[in-house]
């Protein structure tokens, strides 16, 4: 089939990035012919301010190197802009007269800096700053003149005199208002930012507007309305970009402010596309390159023809890429009426943080000084998290809520060779490298090249400052509706609500009815697929061995040799002489090389030999012994202190209650591990506040905790309600496990679940009687079909392919 | 000298899954995919070695279950954005009946 003729007219990151993921959906679909004005290949425009401060050079900040266009079979046409699309014959001319046809026309002019119309505006020495040739100019006058003025004290007219003055100028900012970056900050944080900046040596004129631009040939001075004037050998505007839409203009596409798209980011011509700073969506025109990688990722699905996925505009946060000066905004950070404020300001540390709320969600962001958390506040805002839980440590930053593990660190502080990822090793160094000469812009492909936060993920938040840092606004933040897998655009919520709502009832039926990219999907989805399958269609659905971990496949953990570990139920903690002889009998017999207690209180046995596993449980199941699921995301453990039946503290029998309690919920399949605990009295010996379901017997009867974890980042438990029989204990509990099973993400703990839909949602749904009793009725049905040990099947033949090598015969 | 070496109806290894294969030096790992091809590779990863035959079978690629490595079923590359190379032996079904061949200078690994 003749392959179709795409031309993009814009060599710069939004179009680039439109093609870069149209290759990743569909590399064949189009012959790719690109146009772009500047002599350059695709590089990184916002790291344009560290090249003008000495901090990089101009090949740092390549994107798309010339080989990459053509190992991608695309024709690259640079410096040799277009200046007409002929839209009846579909081609498109260039100043040099090269005309070529088009299928689909994808516009991606991007803006031009503002220039104010005054007197002089024209004259030598007059610039914008918006690409290399301005940074070429800039740092070409700095070795010859002295004194430079930046008109605009925004984000780029700042990033610009800070350059200037880094290459020795004497430079002054001129505003229009009051106070710096009106559009980013708040006045407090504008006035901290102003006084940091003046100590560096920049002079600022507030209030101040331009009337005119003095000079014969080349500037001279900039004359101010009210009279006053200053000298200057170099005038930078630094006070807006314009869409640039000429050529669409020209061409009778229809523009507004920008070019005008849709949420597919078509134009009114059906076979032009146009993304970027060019671009008008919904009213909205955007300068930062977050929302132009979310509109490339749309468009480019829609010019792969598969026709789904929808832009429906961004919220946007800044940083500002002054070295030594960290500084974060996000959303509406001036308060409304209806709007409350939390403030942390310190003066002597040069601190400031502001956020705005309504409603206890976070609408907007002002950080000064210390932005480490400025990434999970944006976070927070996107998803529209309900604070009301931590409202008041929200100040004190993510840390606060008792991340023990590497969070309270100021990672951009330490030194490159400090690990960030302790499970791989990754140091900040490393990272640094890679999101720098890799180009990488999402959380994703730093997990991707450098496996940092890959693993356990209690460094995310570490991961993402840096790559926030590195690329200034350029990085996109995790977008608030994130795909389940790369198989799919779809969410965790969107599957489980198909599955439930249109009845899908196996793999290859979700796949179909949600348009899966791949054929039996990947290692990330089967496993999440078969868990939600199995949870909405409890004795319906035939649970896939192929879609498990190999932990849950082989019901065994596997250890870093390939061998595996075996860990017997003991309910509630309880154990009997004769078990104890079966478990010591078997790690003679199969030659067990480590026997250890666990921290759930069992006994684990290290080393087995797959094929040895089997006839191991075969020898368990004699003793009344079953799997204690200590490798599967189900219900592990219920450990529990001696409670009132020995303990002089006791208040009721926690031993019993913890047997119960496990009887009631083995060996059901949950999203990830769940570990539950009944302490006899509040000293809480059996640790029942970390655990995904805690009791702690009073001597009035039980509170009930929810959502704890003592693993990567500790976090207690949230108090649930108080009950006063066992009874209700075991219905609150399988309603909880119910509510966790449906509703749940696949791989979430309870406790980022619990932080995700807020405790007072899981308070109402456990509070409402009927509901409750509904979903513990839920549980017990589905128990009937979960409470069969795999091991006893096993044992008895069933996969036995899964344990049995091939032999060579003969 | 070809050398092809019978090992199993292809009804033994379950789809989208695998089998170990035992010799007296290493193992090999068989895989199975959904359109019932069979692929052998050296049964560890050139990560951390860990045991490609125990990893989840999709198209044609196994995940590797210690660190999620991607291994091309059909050449033994790692796919991207990690780098290396586990070494494959030829596979084929004829009747149902499963072979594979072992060379030379694969055997003395």
């Amino acid at each position: 089939m003749q392959k179709q003729k795409l031309v993009l007219i814009g060599n710069g990151m939004a179009g680039i990035r439109t093609v870069e993921e149209l290759l990743k959906l569909e590399p064949e679909a189009y012959e790719v012919t690109v146009f772009g004005s500047e002599p350059y290949p695709n590089y990184n425009r916002i790291m344009l301010s560290p090249v003008l401060a000495g901090e990089k050079t101009v090949d740092d900040i390549v994107l798309n190197s010339y080989e990459w266009y053509a190992e991608n079979g695309i024709t690259l046409h640079t410096g040799d802009p277009v200046i007409e699309i002929d839209r009846v014959t579909r081609r498109v001319r260039t100043a040099k007269g090269e005309q070529v046809g088009y299928d689909r026309l994808l516009l991606a002019t991007g803006s031009y800096p503002f220039i104010i119309p005054v007197p002089g505006s024209d004259l030598e020495g007059v610039i914008g700053f918006r690409d290399i040739d301005d940074v070429e100019t800039m740092l070409e006058s700095a070795k010859t003149y002295q004194k430079a003025v930046v008109i605009g004290g925004g984000l780029l007219g700042l990033e610009a005199a800070n350059g200037l003055l880094k290459n020795g100028m004497d430079v002054t900012v001129v505003h229009l208002l009051d106070t710096l970056m009106e559009r980013q900050l708040d006045k407090p944080a504008a006035a901290l930012l102003q006084a940091n900046l003046e100590e560096r040596g920049l002079k600022f004129m507030m209030e101040a507007q331009t009337a005119a631009i003095t000079g014969q040939d080349r500037v001279q001075g900039v004359k101010f309305a009210d009279g006053s004037e200053v000298e200057a050998d170099l005038v930078v505007m630094a006070v807006g970009i314009r869409p640039n839409i000429e050529l669409a203009q020209s061409a009778g596409i229809y523009c507004e402010r920008g070019i005008v798209v849709n949420d597919t980011l078509q134009t009114y011509d059906p076979s032009i596309y146009a993304v970027g700073e060019c671009v008008q969506h919904r009213g909205q025109c955007y300068g930062l390159v977050a929302p132009l990688f979310e509109q490339a990722k749309v468009c480019a699905n829609h010019l792969a023809k598969l026709g789904f996925g929808r832009y429906e505009g961004s919220v946007t946060s800044t940083k500002l890429k002054v070295t030594g000066i960290d500084l974060f905004s996000a959303g509406e950070f001036n308060e409304g009426d209806e709007d409350e404020t939390l403030v942390l300001q310190d003066p002597a540390q040069g601190v400031y943080k502001k956020l705005v709320i309504h409603d206890n969600r976070i609408k907007g962001a002002v950080m000064y000084g210390d932005t480490l958390d400025g990434t999970w506040y944006f976070q927070m805002l996107r998803d529209g998290t309900d604070i009301s839980g931590f409202r008041s440590t929200i100040l004190f930053g993510q840390h606060d809520l008792g991340d023990a593990g590497h969070g309270d660190e100021r990672i951009l502080s330490l030194d490159d060779s400090a690990e960030v990822c302790g499970c791989n090793g990754v140091s900040k160094g490393e990272i640094v490298d890679c999101i720098v000469k890799k180009g990488l812009f999402t959380l994703d492909e730093v997990r991707a090249h450098t496996k940092a936060s890959a693993s356990c993920g209690s460094c995310t938040g570490l991961v993402e400052t840096l790559l926030a840092s590195t690329v200034g606004e350029g990085y996109s933040a995790a977008p608030s509706k994130k795909p389940l897998c790369t198989c799919t655009e779809h969410s965790h919520d969107d599957v489980i609500a198909s599955i439930r709502d249109q009845e899908l009832k196996s793999m290859p039926a979700v796949r179909e009815a949600m348009e899966w990219k791949t054929p039996d999907g990947c290692a990330s989805c089967r496993p999440a697929l078969n868990y939600y399958l199995l949870a909405a269609w409890p004795g319906e659905y035939e649970d896939d061995a192929q879609s498990r971990f190999i932990n849950e496949r082989a019901h065994g953990n596997i250890q870093k040799d390939g061998t595996y570990s075996v860990v017997p139920r003991m309910f509630g903690g309880l154990v009997k002489p004769d078990e104890l002889r079966a478990i010591a009998d078997v790690a003679d017999k199969f030659d067990v090389p480590e026997v250890k207690v666990t921290g759930g209180q069992r006994v684990d046995l290290f080393g087995v030999k797959k094929e040895d596993l089997p006839a191991m449980w075969a020898d368990l199941n004699a003793a009344g012994m079953v799997s204690g699921h200590a490798y599967g995301k189900a219900l592990r453990t219920v450990k529990t202190c001696v409670g009132k039946s020995w303990c002089r503290f006791g208040t009721q029998d926690s031993t019993g209650l913890g047997v119960k309690l496990e009887e009631l919920t083995w060996g059901s399949w949950m999203p990830h591990k769940f570990k539950m605990a009944v302490s006899g009295c509040p000293r809480n010996c059996a640790e029942a506040t970390i655990k995904d379901f805690g009791v702690v017997c009073v001597d009035s009867g039980y509170e009930l905790h929810i959502g704890g974890n003592g693993g990567i980042k500790v976090r207690v438990t949230d108090l649930l309600t108080k009950v006063e029989t066992e009874d209700e204990v075991l219905e609150y509990s399988g309603a909880f496990v119910q509510l966790y099973r449906e509703e749940a993400h696949y791989l979430e703990r309870t406790a980022p679940w619990v932080e995700r839909v807020g405790l007072n949602y899981v308070k109402d749904r456990m509070a409402d009687e009927h509901g409750r009793q509904a979903l513990f009725e839920r549980f017990k049905f589905s128990q009937q079909f979960a409470q069969h040990d795999p091991w006893q099947e096993r044992a008895e033949g069933a996969q036995a392919h899964e344990f049995t090598p091939l032999k060579i015969v003969g | 000298m070809t050398n092809w070496i019978e090992i199993a109806r292809l009804e033994e290894i379950p789809r989208l899954g695998s089998r170990v294969l035992k010799t007296d030096t290493m193992d090999i790992a068989v895989f199975r995919t959904n359109d019932d091809e069979i692929f052998a590779l050296k049964d560890s990863c050139p990560h951390k070695g860990g045991p490609l035959s125990q990893g989840i079978v999709h198209d044609h690629a196994v995940t590797c279950p210690l660190h999620n490595w991607k291994i091309d079923l059909r050449t033994g590359e790692v796919l991207g954005p990690d780098e290396g190379c586990v070494h494959h032996y030829a596979a084929k079904v004829e009747d149902g009946v499963v072979s594979i061949r072992l060379r030379e200078e694969a055997t003395a690994l």
